[in-house]
């Protein structure tokens, strides 16, 4: 089989940059998920010496896409400094959209239809639509159509108390009713992870988060936001990066999914965050006549999927090892992995699942995908640290993964990202020095 | 209005369609990108409604413009400079009041359907006519604009336009000269319809058809709207009231230095009072004497002065200037968030960067209030204002300056500061960017001496604030290349600014000619004038401040750094006065500081009064003394005139009318005076010189008139500018 690009068609990461990620309700607040993405590609195009015009398809990433602009990536597309004839759509796949955003870029570029891909994602939790309740939504679309000022009013006349309470989105599984969290808890049963190693995982997490921030390795791909629309606020870091946190401190934590007999708390999860983040993508003969250095190659990605009722965060343990085939490597081959960090249950689930016989054999696979390296995993921390903008999140590890890889000199670097609908995303990304 | 082109024109300007007895008649100028109405379109219109009465079958007309962007832009203002008594204007008025009454009587209803500006004698036509429809377009806007030349609509409009939009609003318009967009036009009931531009004509014809069937009624306007409307306006106590609120309200606001507008209401009034008859021969009479003022004849003379600079490259060879893409501010403070601002809302991308993340956030904010206010003025959508904001990244580092075309440094005026800065920024602009400096006082030649390539270096200097302030002085090195200045000047342009290029030298042409005006206000406040009186002395002479309350906008500290740069450059002549160097040495800053000479509600606060304790700190502590109006007023405009005279004659100056235009546009010169050259040539030379050597014998060595003015005097010189 002939791996990904390899028709001549190299798909090749020339830059990427992310804003600073905040807590929900933080900072970013006032930004929405489309103004985080224009910032960060209007940010990443003027530190780039790319003609816009070189530009022929925008694709962006979102999970709780906005009402008003329901087509984020075009809003991106039709910024000031870009040409409007650039196609631009917007992708959902829970957690991996970026990735998925990315991968159509991707893809795109290998098919020959576009040669200069922007991609990436944008999410803004702290700007999600509060729903009017179904009755109260009945009645204001009847208002709305009703012809005489007399029929509007009436219309009204059936509003009771209750149909006023608001419709808040949760983050529960629809084909399950299942939270996030719960799922979470459930994994941490299901494979024996102990509180402990949760929490010792979230706090590696913080500190090495802390260390990239620190040495600037992090802060390298995040560009300084200054939040509108009043400017009196600015971030250059994330603001979840714990510097102080201790083990104790984390052990300290009630679990917050299963008060009596849960691990997973609010410590040893990901937080819910605002951030944007985009990858410029060229084919390898474009960046060549750009005069661009790419900083990768895209080798292979996959998809994988399982029942969401069962692990629903698992499936990167079906992803990881056909993105490796696709790429013609094995574990042995890579140097660098990068893993979204949606629990610390979750993480430690996954890596125990590369491990597993069984997993492989429903996999199909002969042998287990193999131990992963810890000194090689998430070397700059992950989302529990760093923060997890859903649409974001995706194009934030692929331009980490590119750059340490580059830095370290190694030449396959490995990412997964788990999904809710019990999705999972993995690739492999080569160095292109 | 727009001058007129080249009055030779063999082409016909107007072309006539007539189609199941619709004419439709398009006014399309030959060779000139706007419709102006000079004497040979004029003339053509003319014998165009002969042939509507003569030709029965025509039953209605369109009038329409066949430029792109531009129904009718105004009267030629050539035009104006050839008529030489008050009985010429008057007779100019009469024929314009002719042709449009004619337009207005026509056999046949006129539709006119508009697209594009529609200004001045535009207007007058548009509403000469039956019927106005206008199109939705941002370039779509009518305005009367006439007083911004010292005169006011004249061909009837004064009687029209009260009777159509009603009273304060025609006022408004006619004093105020302000664009009017497509959708306020409708609301004032200044059109009768908007619609888009692709079916005006379309639409045109199928009104004029209904008004020739009648089946649609002429347009009556409606001059009284609301209750205030019919308590105000349709009765005689309340339209005296509106006059002489409007005459109280001009008069505040000209200073009594601009007749036009007090002559526009006088017309105005005089129909309403004593018969539409009256008004109109009132309008042409006052028309007449406005047309041929010394007021208008200065507006006019800066309107060509300004027109001319637009199409001036501002190189003595042609140099195609390079696109300005993408600009890159250093400094983040009050004027490199200026120039952010003007050139985000150009379209430009702009790099903004300063030492510190929250004096780059200050900036941001800073530009966010400039174009956050043109939404308020819903002059752009919410939309726009973002797209807008997007174009300017802030930045600490120079990340995003490697591809910038051209790079203005704003940082404080401090030569150290500003060489390593430019250092700095030539490490990772492009070879061949443009490297500009905003500074108001420091040569150019000595920022560019550690420059890798001076030859790209030149100064912008722009007038705080930068979104106000139609000014901008290009400063040339001998070195400096004809790419690069024509760059600065074309970008300049795009920002909507007069720009004038001058040579380098301490303090250039503005700053100069500024420092000597206020410097010679410092000496009279030594002498122990007042500051009330002085400032109000010069205002009376037409300044929109006084020198004092300037001193404390433009900053103690800085008036006291341009102070010491200038004095350092031409000794004696611009020593500081004891006065401002005594008050900056007890540590007031101005304004800026919440005290200065005056006292301010707070820093950078509203000026509230002198404050009196500072007369202890002055050479004649709080002993004041009176000197005449007349010599305060002479000292500071004539120390500022032999400056200006001096730039011209070292060669800072290209031209007078460069140093004219600097100086009305950059340092608040009365427009009314045309600028310091042409108040030369009013005041007449001879008795400037004398003037200046009476004062000079006073105050040696200040006040020794400039070899040029001398010279030319001694020659019988005559006027500078035409």
């Amino acid at each position: 089989m002939e791996s990904y690009g390899r028709n001549g068609r190299r798909v090749a990461l020339v830059a990427g940059l992310r804003t600073p990620f905040a807590k929900a309700g933080t900072i970013l607040k006032p930004m929405s998920a489309q103004d985080l993405g224009r910032a960060v590609v209007a940010e990443l195009l003027e530190r780039t010496t790319l003609d816009p015009g070189e530009i022929d398809i925008i694709v962006f990433g979102t999970v709780v896409p906005s009402v008003l602009a329901p087509n984020i990536a075009r809003e991106v597309a039709l910024l000031p400094m870009m040409p409007k004839d650039i196609p631009a759509f917007t992708v959902s796949r829970a957690c991996a959209s970026a990735n998925q955003a990315i991968t159509d870029a991707a893809d795109q570029i290998v098919l020959g239809h576009a040669d200069v891909a922007i991609a990436g994602g944008a999410e803004s939790l702290s700007n999600v639509p509060i729903l009017h309740s179904r009755r109260f939504a009945d009645v204001l679309v009847r208002a709305s159509k009703a012809k005489s000022l007399g029929a509007r009013v009436s219309a009204f006349s059936h509003v009771r108390p209750r149909d006023l309470v608001p419709v808040t989105p949760a983050i529960a599984e629809p084909s399950t009713g299942e939270t996030m969290g719960q799922s979470a808890e459930k994994m941490a049963k299901l494979n024996h992870i102990p509180r402990e190693e949760q929490d010792q995982f979230a706090l590696r997490s913080h500190r090495l988060a802390a260390a990239g921030t620190q040495d600037g390795r992090l802060t390298s791909e995040i560009m300084p936001l200054f939040v509108s629309p009043s400017y009196e606020a600015w971030a250059t870091t994330d603001n979840g990066v714990r510097t102080d946190t201790s083990l104790e401190q984390l052990a300290a934590l009630k679990p917050v999914f299963d008060r009596r007999y849960g691990s997973v708390t609010a410590g040893n999860s990901s937080p819910l965050t605002d951030g944007g983040a985009a990858v410029i993508l060229m084919s390898e003969e474009k960046a060549r006549s750009l005069g661009m250095q790419p900083i990768a190659y895209l080798r292979s990605y996959a998809y994988a999927a399982l029942d969401p009722g069962e692990q629903l965060l698992q499936a990167p343990v079906f992803a990881a090892p056909k993105a490796l085939e696709r790429a013609g490597l094995t574990l042995a081959n890579i140097d660098l992995v990068e893993m979204h960090e949606a629990f610390a249950a979750q993480v430690l689930s996954n890596l125990q699942g590369f491990e597993s016989r069984a997993w492989a054999a429903r996999a199909g696979l002969s042998q287990p995908m193999g131990e992963v390296d810890r000194s090689r995993l998430n070397v700059m921390g992950g989302s529990i640290a760093i923060g997890h903008p859903f649409g974001a999140t995706g194009a934030r590890i692929t331009t980490t993964l590119a750059h340490e890889l580059k830095r370290r000199g190694g030449q396959f670097g490995l990412m997964t990202v788990c999904a809710a609908g019990g999705m999972g995303f993995a690739m492999v990304l080569e160095n292109a020095a | 209005m727009s001058a007129a082109t080249d009055p030779v024109q063999a082409a016909s300007a107007l072309a006539v369609d007539i189609q199941n007895g619709i004419a439709v008649a398009t006014l399309d100028v030959p060779d000139a990108s706007v419709n102006v109405l000079d004497a040979q379109v004029v003339a053509e219109f003319a014998s165009f409604l002969d042939r509507v009465d003569r030709d029965a079958a025509v039953r209605a007309v369109v009038l329409m413009s066949g430029k792109p962007e531009n129904f009718i832009a105004g009267a030629d203002i050539e035009q104006f400079n050839a008529l030489r008594t008050a009985h010429d204007g008057e007779e100019l008025s009469r024929r314009g009041q002719a042709l449009m009454s004619r337009l207005e009587h026509l056999r046949v209803p006129v539709v006119a359907a508009i697209h594009g500006a529609c200004l001045g004698g535009g207007l007058e036509a548009a509403i000469a006519c039956s019927y106005r429809i206008v199109t939705d377009h941002p370039k779509s806007v009518l305005a009367a604009p006439e007083v911004q030349l010292g005169i006011f609509p004249g061909a009837g409009g004064t009687q029209r336009l009260p009777r159509l939009i009603g009273l304060r609003a025609a006022l408004d318009l006619m004093l105020t000269g302000r664009n009017v967009r497509a959708r306020k036009a409708l609301q004032l009931g200044l059109v009768d319809e908007m619609v888009h531009p692709s079916i005006l004509r379309e639409i045109a014809v199928d009104r004029a058809r209904q008004l020739a069937d009648g089946t649609l009624a002429r347009s009556r306007g409606r001059a009284s709207r609301g209750v205030a409307g019919v308590l105000l306006e349709d009765n005689p106590l309340g339209r005296r009231l509106i006059f002489s609120r409007a005459r109280a309200g001009a008069l505040a606001k000209t200073m009594g230095n601009y007749p036009a507008p007090i002559a526009a209401i006088d017309a105005v009034r005089a129909g309403y009072e004593l018969g539409r008859d009256r008004g109109y021969a009132e309008e042409a009479r006052l028309f007449g004497e406005m047309a041929v003022s010394e007021v208008s004849r200065q507006l006019v003379y800066l309107f060509f002065a300004t027109t001319a600079l637009k199409k001036d490259s501002g190189t003595a060879v042609a140099a195609a200037p390079l696109p300005v893409r993408k600009l890159g501010i250093l400094g983040a403070g009050f004027m490199g968030a200026g120039i952010a601002s003007v050139a985000a809302m150009q379209g430009v991308i702009v790099r903004l960067k300063d030492a510190e993340y929250g004096r780059v956030a200050k900036g941001l904010a800073a530009v966010s209030a400039v174009i956050g206010e043109r939404v308020q003025k819903k002059q752009i959508t919410r939309r726009q204002f973002e797209d807008q904001m997007s174009l300017v990244g802030g930045t600490t580092d120079y990340a995003g300056f490697s591809s910038c075309d051209l790079v203005i440094e704003a940082v404080f005026e401090d030569i150290d500061l500003k060489q390593r800065v430019l250092q700095e920024a030539e490490q990772v602009m492009p070879s061949d960017a443009i490297y500009a400096s905003n500074t108001s006082t420091i040569p150019i030649s000595r920022i560019a001496e550690v420059s890798k390539r001076p030859e790209q270096v030149l100064g912008m200097h722009f007038f705080s604030p930068v979104h106000k302030m139609p000014l901008l002085e290009v400063i040339v090195t001998p070195r400096t290349t004809a790419v690069a200045t024509s760059t600065a000047v074309a970008f300049g342009k795009k920002l909507g600014k007069h720009v004038i290029v001058v040579n380098d030298g301490p303090g250039f042409y503005t700053t100069r000619t500024l420092a000597a005006f206020l410097n010679e206000a410092g000496y009279l406040l030594d002498e122990g004038v007042s500051i009330e009186a002085l400032d109000r002395a010069l205002i009376d002479f037409g300044f929109p401040v006084g020198p004092i309350t300037l001193m404390d906008e433009v900053g103690l500290d800085v008036g006291a750094k341009v102070a010491t740069v200038l004095r350092d450059a031409f000794g004696d002549r611009l020593t500081p006065s004891q006065s401002l160097s005594r008050v900056v040495a007890s540590g007031r800053l101005g304004r800026k500081g919440g005290s200065g000479f005056y006292r301010y509600d707070a820093p950078g606060g509203k000026k509230t009064g002198v404050d009196d304790t500072i007369y202890a700190l002055l050479p004649t502590g709080t002993n004041r003394t009176e000197i005449p109006v007349l010599e305060m007023q002479q000292r500071c405009v004539l120390a500022m005139v032999n400056e200006a005279a001096r730039c011209l004659e070292e060669g800072i100056l290209r031209s007078a009318r460069d140093g004219d235009v600097g100086a009305v546009f950059g340092i608040g010169f009365p427009p009314f005076r045309g600028g310091p050259f042409r108040y030369v040539d009013s005041v007449g030379l001879a008795h400037i010189v004398r003037q200046l050597e009476v004062y000079h014998g006073r105050f040696a060595p200040r006040f020794e008139p400039a070899r040029i003015l001398h010279d030319r005097a001694a020659q019988g010189g005559g006027r500078w500018l035409d």
